[in-house]
């Protein structure tokens, strides 16, 4: 039985068959609408993300299944002092598989070794967030029809961003990649990434703090938020956030075919004058989050794509 | 300094200076029965000073963790007088129950009974990492 609490226990041809079958439930959703019939998702949110939540819900009703569970460890057992082992162990008995969020680092994997049905990690603390990275690996995909030969542009906080790190862990397994990491001294990405991840693969990288430097030569801009409570001061916020800030004019160098990303919710980081902008990818990213979602659910319950 | 030569048992030899009262503790050898010297700072051709380990009997140790804590660790195993086995552990895959997690985030923090366990993520530079939370261990 397998379960999906790190980007990294996916191979990259696992990732391009989840890939493959999100894009033929793009293409032919009704294919898809009853593979889950009378099988029930539980989304175990131990902590509140309600977007993400959300787009489980609605893979799991798109696939024909049902969903159960909670929404903040308040309306669960958790607030009575039951562990994670066994409330998984619990609701294996009622549900075929488990989405779960919890604030804690490694909870998921924790429950991964208890439960008898397949989990997915819906993101432990800062630490892993696999389905963020599918939806990110999707729209690349879909955007440039490849993850290899890319230069892929990451903007903002490099260093707390679990979302960067674990894309920057998935594209460095393809040939041809070039990072290009775009951020202020105080949040440049961490030296376990640079030690344990880009030392290890054929990837290149550079790191800046020139937005407008990077722009030209990039195929994707990975746009994060830069939270003011990462700064020491004030005053060093207030001078480097708006240099982290995409605008219209700054995209005036971009390639024509360049792809925006954003792991949303943004705050002022992206302007909301790019959202017309057909490079702007962030509102399809969420979308393919849900399709990804789908190719996941029926990978881990072992169902088969439908016979064309 | 003279200790008493052992007939059955185990030397623990080359265990950096230092070293010997932290091994005694995590191998849990304080709950042996049988005699144990603990010799520090002895003269070494090779070392300098080194911390050696007696024990007198053979008991079943815990080679992963030994590994762990000091591969440059010789161990004798002693059989009526005689040296009859000598070997140096190697690095464990997976340490359990050794060191702590020291990462506040960890679900290990929260939930008191997991075990708390290592793998080697790194030989060449000796790192390990929580299964859990993938912090690195902090050595001393
Ligand atoms: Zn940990």
């Amino acid at each position: 039985m397998r379960s999906l609490i790190d980007i990294l226990d996916l191979t990259p041809a696992e990732i391009g068959d989840l890939l493959d079958t999100a894009d033929d439930i793009i293409a032919r959703p009704d294919a898809y609408a009853h593979l889950c019939d009378r099988k029930k998702l539980a989304t175990l949110f131990f902590e509140p993300s309600t977007r993400t939540r959300l787009s489980f819900e609605a893979a799991m009703y798109e696939l024909g299944g049902q969903v159960l569970g909670f929404s903040e460890a308040s309306s669960s057992s958790a607030s009575k002092g039951e562990s994670v082992s066994d409330t998984v162990q619990v609701v294996s008995c009622y549900a075929d598989i488990i989405a779960m969020r919890h604030p804690k680092e490694g909870a998921p994997m924790v429950a991964s070794m208890k439960a008898s049905v397949p989990i997915i990690n819906a993101g432990d603390g800062g630490h892993n967030h696999p389905t963020q990275t599918l939806a990110d690996l999707c729209t690349i995909r879909r955007q440039m029809g490849r993850l290899d030969n890319l230069t892929v542009g990451f903007c903002g906080d490099l260093k707390f961003g679990r979302t960067v790190h674990s894309l920057i862990s998935a594209l460095s397994r393809h040939t041809g990649i070039k990072f290009v990491l775009i951020s202020p001294d105080e949040l440049r990405i961490p030296t376990y990434i640079r030690d344990d991840v880009l030392a290890h693969s054929d990837a290149t990288y550079v790191e800046t703090d020139s937005l407008e430097a990077a722009m030209p030569e990039l195929d994707i801009l990975y746009m994060t938020r830069v939270q003011r409570e990462r700064f020491f001061n004030e005053a060093d916020y207030i001078r480097l956030k708006d240099s982290y800030i995409l605008t219209p004019d700054k995209l005036a160098t971009a390639k024509p075919e360049m792809a925006i990303l954003h792991p949303l919710p943004r705050v002022n980081e992206i302007a909301v004058a790019v959202d017309n902008d057909p490079r702007a990818c962030y509102f399809k990213q969420v979308l393919n989050g849900k399709y990804m979602r789908m190719a996941l659910i029926l990978m881990l319950l072992g169902i088969e794509r439908p016979a064309k | 300094m003279i200790i008493d030569e052992i007939h059955n048992g185990i030397v623990i030899d080359h265990i950096r200076a230092g070293g010997a009262m932290e091994l005694y503790r995590i191998l849990g050898l304080e709950e042996l029965s049988c005699s144990v010297a603990i010799i520090k700072n002895a003269t070494s051709s090779k070392m300098g000073k080194k911390d050696i380990i007696k024990i007198d009997e053979v008991i079943d140790l815990d080679l992963d963790v030994l590994g762990y804590v000091d591969p440059g660790i010789t161990v004798n195993i002693i059989r009526e007088g005689e040296r009859v086995q000598k070997f140096k552990p190697t690095l464990p895959e997976r340490v359990t129950n050794v060191i702590k997690c020291k990462n506040p985030r960890c679900i290990t923090t929260t939930e008191q009974e997991l075990d708390h366990i290592f793998k080697l993520t790194d030989r060449e530079n000796r790192v390990y990492r929580c299964i859990y939370c993938d912090s690195p261990a902090k050595r001393k």
